[in-house]
């Protein structure tokens, strides 16, 4: 590698001229930042200024470049020489757009700016460029797991992108559920019938598709690897095993219906004249193939009245059934009265609900239903009795307030659905670790778990997807509902959460379209969303690791194995460089070549601490990159400002922070430290999904080395922060600040 | 009169909806109600003591069926004609008239309460507006006064005379139309016409219901 060469540059644009003393700051650089090379600039970011630099670069061998001048999310297209190392140094959002322009604030201000030049010329310095994955595979075919609805809608659609697809269906046929519905929903204008299935048309176009190659009969046997270089075994129906190249994963493998032999109280196989849903299916579609009415199964007899029962062991609070709303039944049982209605309007037909819900168009589905006659009443079933040929529904009428009943020759049950999510991988691991000691039922357990695996991954963390929620796969449901925690494999359809037809074709669209982005940035070496086109990954120095299994565990996305001698094995492809492993790490061997522990914590070092009588305290503030840095810097545009003592280090997630940055800068001095990430539990909304939770968990410990350094422990401060706290934030960090300034200040000033 | 209501009785059976769907004018909206509650929740007379069921529980019952409860109801007499449900509901049906209708057609076949207070209010506006084409205010007030009788005609009397010698300083009001003719409109004979007209359609779109 070329000789190093750094430099610093400080723009005088946007009033940071003016409003700071740009001569002292070129001197911090020269002097503090130990810059070969200061340069000042009236407009860094014109052309004449990006000029400037990359003649440096070009002919003076400039190696590592400090930015003073905006944020870093600001003018990125300007400042962008990825040939050298690069750090920003953030006066304008940071400083001059949060402090007043008074007589008063200028020392202050000046003050905050000055160490700012200093961490950039600090973090600089600490960094080399990044090369890019090497160890990258450039395969371009989808595999699509599950031959429904949704995964057919993905394959058709990665094929018309131009992609390779491989569709693996573990039945005889494609279509799944859609392929026994006698109709769907409708789709289109005005909404008021059922309509075709459309199974059909996608089957042929399928199987008329050259890109499209189809396994029927078959499971995924095992995925090894890393996006762009999966090794899929397909196990095929001759008992043989097949092998694919596999760029990226959409896994489409749907749901079962909940069993409605746990309902023994709605009668459900006591009579055969209570179905669920795909039972009257079936009985539809029988007796539309043999043109006739449908039929009782008790007696074959034409059905003259029908009740639905909506929410059957679904939306349970007492927890025995399903708790959650499977979202498409209503509409189902809608289409289903009309199945009656429409053969012949005398049919009694009854839909007994307590809250109708009809996503999409599906309210003038439920207009058209009550405009052919048939009947929605608000109530809760308690029991279905058979008599004979007839079923007696008792049920509490919600309206009317009372306990009623009703007679028909025919009760539907609305079960709603449940994701064939593979095992849970917590409930593996554990029996897995009860199997190793030794314990027969764990075995069979373990056995029992794996027998439901749909991908079988070779990861350490487990074969399949990791779920949330009610057994349902974990994908970003709040802001990135594609996005799943292994790289390059996404969920699509019911299995992520309950959807209907419609809504699952679009997500299944979604899933391809994301999966094929996945599949070019690991080509190129690239990571995948959020920081996607990031260069840089993870390096261990294997030397100094001591096998504690923190990164492998700790991985958000699963990326990190163990090699034959137990030592961690990184897969670059599946790393979303998030950098949980790095703040895992309690010997610090795992860094990236531009964000590191040494970094930041030369970031850390290089601000100026005043001593104890200056009353000037330090306040660090960790910010994650995300959701906080952006906050702040939007404040700075909204010019709110906030406290001159702060000084804020983006980091990648509040997951990645290590607490030596913490003990770093109590030791040096600073008189606090607050941390800022995203939400983390149920209504999650971290980018690297489990990052902010671990970090936190990790930052709980952190309250005993301050007790251990005789310190309050509410120096250090753990902050939830949106992207939209945009004018909360300055009020918390000032409340923080004046909590900070009631104590004494920090002991270790000075030393 | 009762016999209407044996004969429509047995006529539909047990299909209460079916009867009011082609009985009751705009009778046909009932089966579109989404038991939202919002008719209910914007009723004023939501919680007068006459109130036993209101729109979203009328609407309900009949569609449970409910012959005898909907019949021996007080809410559809209670409207106020307010439009304030008619106004909000998010399904469009026009409440205020599904209320009307079924309250007319309770009367109808003899299932309307006698001396039921708002009815009784209504026609008699309506034979005193009909008659001369013009509201006669004394006869009215009269009629509505002495409905309970004669002592309790006086005691309403008393209680609202300042008013009414207001009214009449005013000019707004004429005591001599108690014994004359009152005022009448300019073509009491074209409004006569008009109304027989309406009755007539009215009488031939309820006989093509049967």
């Amino acid at each position: 590698m070329a000789e190093t060469k750094t430099a610093a540059y400080i723009c005088k644009g946007c009033e940071l001229g003016t409003r700071l003393d740009t001569a002292a700051l070129a001197k911090v650089a020269t002097k503090s930042g130990k810059m070969n090379l200061v340069r000042e600039h009236d407009f860094l970011c014109s052309a004449e200024g990006v000029a400037m630099i990359r003649d440096d670069i070009d002919n003076e061998g400039v190696t590592h470049a400090a930015i003073c001048a905006c944020s870093r999310r600001a003018k990125t297209e300007a400042f962008n020489f990825p040939t050298v190392a690069m750090s920003r140094g953030n006066l304008r959002e940071g400083v001059i757009w949060i402090r007043p322009d008074t007589e008063e604030a200028r020392e202050t201000t000046q003050e905050m700016a000055e160490d700012y030049v200093r961490m950039a010329c600090a973090e600089v310095k600490a960094m080399t460029v990044p090369p890019g994955n090497q160890k990258t595979g450039s395969v371009k075919t989808l595999l699509v797991v599950g031959g429904g609805m949704s995964g057919m809608t993905s394959a058709l659609e990665a094929s018309k992108a131009g992609y390779k697809v491989v569709l693996v269906e573990k039945s005889a046929t494609l279509g799944g559920w859609a392929a026994k519905l006698h109709k769907r929903v409708p789709t289109r204008e005005p909404f008021k019938a059922p309509e075709d299935n459309g199974v059909a048309d996608m089957v042929a176009r399928i199987e008329a598709d050259a890109n499209i190659k189809v396994y029927l009969n078959a499971t995924i046997a095992k995925t090894d690897g890393a996006p762009g270089r999966f090794k899929v075994e397909i196990a095929i129906e001759s008992g043989a095993i097949a092998q694919e190249d596999i760029g990226a994963i959409v896994q489409a493998t749907g749901f079962s219906l909940y069993d409605a032999n746990k309902l023994p109280e709605f009668g459900y196989g006591k009579t055969p004249n209570v179905v669920d849903q795909a039972g009257l299916e079936a009985l539809a579609k029988e007796a539309a193939a043999a043109g006739k009415p449908i039929c009782r199964p008790s007696d074959g007899q034409p059905v003259k009245s029908v009740v639905f029962v909506q929410c059957a062991g679904q939306r349970d609070a007492s927890g025995t059934h399903l708790q959650y709303c499977s979202g498409f039944c209503c509409n189902t049982s809608i289409k289903q009265a009309m199945y009656f209605k429409d053969s012949n309007p005398d049919i009694d037909t009854v839909v007994l609900f307590t809250d109708l819900r009809t996503p999409g168009n599906g309210e003038d589905f439920y207009r058209a239903a009550q405009n052919k006659g048939v009947i929605f009443s608000k109530g809760v079933v308690s029991s279905v009795a058979a008599s004979g040929n007839a079923c007696a529904v008792k049920f509490k009428d919600l309206i009317l307030n009372e306990e009623t009943e009703a007679q028909a020759d025919l009760v539907v049950l609305a079960t709603g659905i449940v994701p064939n999510s593979g095992p849970d991988l917590d409930q593996l691991s554990e029996a897995n670790r009860q199997a190793e000691g030794g314990n027969e039922e764990a075995k069979e357990q373990v056995v029992q778990l794996m027998s439901k695996s749909v991908l079988n991954l070779t990861y350490r963390q487990g074969p399949d997807m990791p779920q949330f929620k009610h057994g349902f796969n974990d994908s970003h449901f709040i802001c990135f509902p594609y996005e799943t925690r292994r790289t390059a494999i996404y969920t699509a359809g019911p299995v992520r959460r309950p959807m209907d037809i419609l809504q699952a074709q679009e997500d299944a669209t979604g899933a391809a379209m994301k999966a094929i982005q996945a599949m070019e940035n690991a080509g190129l070496g690239k990571a995948a969303h959020p920081r996607a086109g990031d260069l840089s990954f993870p390096t261990v120095r294997l030397e100094g690791c001591t096998q504690c299994k923190r990164c492998t565990v700790e991985c958000p996305f699963g990326a990190i194995d163990e090699d034959e001698k137990r030592f961690p094995l990184f897969n670059e492809s599946r790393c979303r460089r998030c950098g949980t492993c790095m703040g895992a790490c309690p010997v610090r061997v795992i860094s990236f070549e531009n964000y590191s522990v040494n970094t930041v914590g030369s970031q850390i070092k290089a601000v100026d601490v005043p001593d104890e009588f200056s009353e000037k305290p330090r306040i660090l503030i960790l910010a994650c990159e995300n959701d906080a840095y952006p906050a702040l810097d939007m404040a700075g545009m909204n010019r709110h400002e906030y406290d001159p003592y702060v000084r804020v280090i983006p980091v990648r997630c509040l997951g990645s922070v290590n607490t030596i940055w913490i003990t770093d800068a109590l030791n040096g001095g600073y008189d606090g430290v607050m941390l800022m990430g995203c939400k983390h539990g149920e209504e999650y909304q971290c980018h690297f999904v489990k990052g902010s939770e671990l970090g936190r968990y990790r930052l709980s410990k952190v309250g005993d080395t301050l007790k251990g350094m005789n310190l309050e422990t509410e120096r250090v401060h753990d902050l939830e922060v949106a992207i939209t706290d945009i004018a909360t934030l300055p009020q918390k960090i000032n409340d923080y600040a004046a909590l900070i300034k009631s104590f004494p200040p920090s002991p270790f000033k000075g030393f | 009169m009762s016999d209407l209501n044996q004969q429509m009785a047995e006529r539909y059976k047990n299909n209460f909806l079916k009867e009011i769907e082609e009985q009751a004018e705009m009778g046909e909206w009932v089966k579109m109600c989404m038991q939202c509650g919002l008719c209910s929740g914007s009723c004023p007379t939501n919680f007068h003591s006459g109130w036993d069921h209101p729109p979203q529980e009328i609407f309900m019952l009949i569609r449970a069926g409910k012959r005898e409860e909907v019949l021996n109801a007080q809410g559809m007499y209670m409207c106020t004609s307010c439009y304030n449900c008619y106004v909000r509901c998010p399904r469009k049906v026009p409440v205020t008239h599904v209320m009307h209708g079924i309250a007319e057609y309770a009367y109808r076949i003899g299932r309307a309460p006698k001396n039921q207070p708002t009815m009784h209010l209504s026609r008699t506006f309506w034979n005193n507006a009909t008659k001369y084409g013009r509201v006669n205010e004394v006869k009215l007030t009269q009629s509505l006064y002495f409905k309970d009788g004669l002592g309790a005609g006086i005691k309403k009397a008393m209680e609202m005379q300042t008013v009414a010698l207001g009214l009449v300083k005013a000019g707004r009001l004429n005591p001599l139309e108690a014994i004359g003719g009152g005022h009448k409109c300019k073509d009491l004979k074209g409004i006569h016409a008009m109304l027989a007209k309406a009755n007539e359609l009215e009488a031939q779109r309820k006989a093509a219901k049967g």
